[in-house]
């Protein structure tokens, strides 16, 4: 499973999170971060965003991160939607539940 | 990480079903606060057709991270005659939801088309089989007509719900005060549950400013003999519980009548008379031990049974 195209997902809502993954050729992750709570949390919401990453295994990609508020549990899903749909491809029967989705 | 949700209860108390979308993260991180018997997690029609993939992630991370305590937790998955329906239960049962409303359900075969994917999830994830509720939701006058086909289909179904909105888009009638345009639905389906012994729960009612008509309409639930009621907003739970709360008077009577068969049971006497004259026999205990349970859920019962 391969980043090919950019992938979007989250809203701009209350206790939501935006999230862009744009595949790139080298230079691993390079994480911009926008958050209502970013004092606070800043370096919370990052450690969860490049855990999902990695578990997905995501090594490069340019990632833009606008935070309103999410918990963790809507940080992983908004990730791991993001990367789905930029890797374009029919995952209906074979999501990885509870294996690198977790 | 929550612990994993202890084994379902086919049988218990759900006088209200809270919808709530799966894919609104604001909505389900307090779900269980409302007090509600069980929610709903919709993955069918308050998730528009392009995020149906985001809800699933939604969905898949609240049930395994947020506490929803005693409140039980159903998802209500996209209809047989869509492309989501097998990858919903999938993430149903991998991320351990209490339950499933099947939409749209028309024959026995749907209930048991949705079984075997739901068993075969289970074995893919390592969940007990059996595990997983289902419930069926009808939403057409030939969905109503197979009610009883229905209600039989699989050891796991608890229950039946109608679906007001699209019944009545079928029926091409609109909703009416008293009911009329919904008797012949709801009758139907809850003579089929009660002949099956399953539960039946009556449909949403959307207009939240009619304070009077949903009472109205409650009392009607009361009356013909629904469990509960799906709602839509956490202001309509009270008034359901309330509503469906025993009076003093019903707990006094239930009280007596449990009493009275425990002790005259242990004397080998099946059938005998109350104080007010009222014949009592085994037929009228499950009654009385609904109103006690009841009582206790709306917490007013005082007494030690």
């Amino acid at each position: 499973m391969e980043l090919k195209a950019v992938g979007t997902a989250g809203t701009l809502e209350s206790s939501d999170i935006m999230v862009t993954l744009e595949p790139r050729d080298s230079g691993g992750i390079d994480l911009t971060l926008e958050s209502s709570v970013l004092n606070q949390y800043g370096r919370q919401i990052k450690a969860e965003v490049l855990a999902s990453l990695e578990r997905l295994g995501v090594k490069n990609a340019k990632v833009i991160v606008n935070d309103h508020g999410a918990l963790d549990c809507t940080i992983k899903a908004r990730v791991e939607c993001a990367f789905y749909r930029g890797c374009g491809c029919d995952m209906d029967g074979k999501f990885d539940w509870g294996g690198v989705i977790r | 990480m929550s612990l994993p949700r202890p084994k379902p209860e086919r049988f218990r108390l759900r006088r209200t079903m809270m919808f709530m979308n799966a894919q609104k993260p604001g909505l389900i991180k307090d779900a269980y606060i409302y007090g509600a018997d069980s929610i709903m997690l919709d993955l069918e029609d308050a998730v528009a057709e392009n995020q149906k993939d985001s809800a699933r992630f939604s969905l898949y991370h609240a049930l395994k991270e947020i506490d929803y305590g005693d409140t039980e937790v159903i998802v209500r998955i996209n209809g047989l005659d869509t492309p989501h329906w097998k990858e919903d239960i999938r993430v149903c049962v991998a991320g351990g939801c209490d339950g499933i409303r099947i939409a749209k359900t028309e024959s026995a075969q749907d209930v048991k088309t949705v079984d075997e994917a739901v068993t075969e999830a289970e074995k893919e994830f390592g969940v007990e089989v059996g595990r997983t509720l289902l419930m069926a939701a009808l939403e057409s006058p030939k969905g109503v007509l197979n009610a009883y086909e229905i209600c039989q289909a699989s050891p796991r179904l608890f229950g039946v719900a109608l679906s007001g909105g699209d019944y009545r888009k079928c029926m091409q009638v609109k909703v009416i005060p008293g009911g009329i345009e919904m008797l012949f639905a709801r009758g139907l389906m809850l003579n089929a549950a009660r002949a099956a012994g399953i539960q039946c729960f009556d449909t949403v009612f959307t207009n939240l400013n009619d304070d009077e008509g949903f009472r109205a309409e409650v009392k009607q639930n009361v009356e013909m003999g629904f469990d509960g009621k799906s709602l839509i907003n956490p202001k309509q739970i009270p008034i359901v519980h309330e509503m469906l709360a025993p009076t003093q008077k019903e707990i006094a009577e239930a009280e007596k009548i449990v009493r009275a068969y425990r002790e005259h049971a242990s004397e080998g006497v099946g059938v005998f008379t109350l104080d007010n004259g009222k014949m009592i026999d085994i037929a009228f205990v499950p009654g009385a031990e609904r109103v006690i349970k009841l009582a206790k859920a709306s917490g007013i019962y005082e007494g030690d049974l």
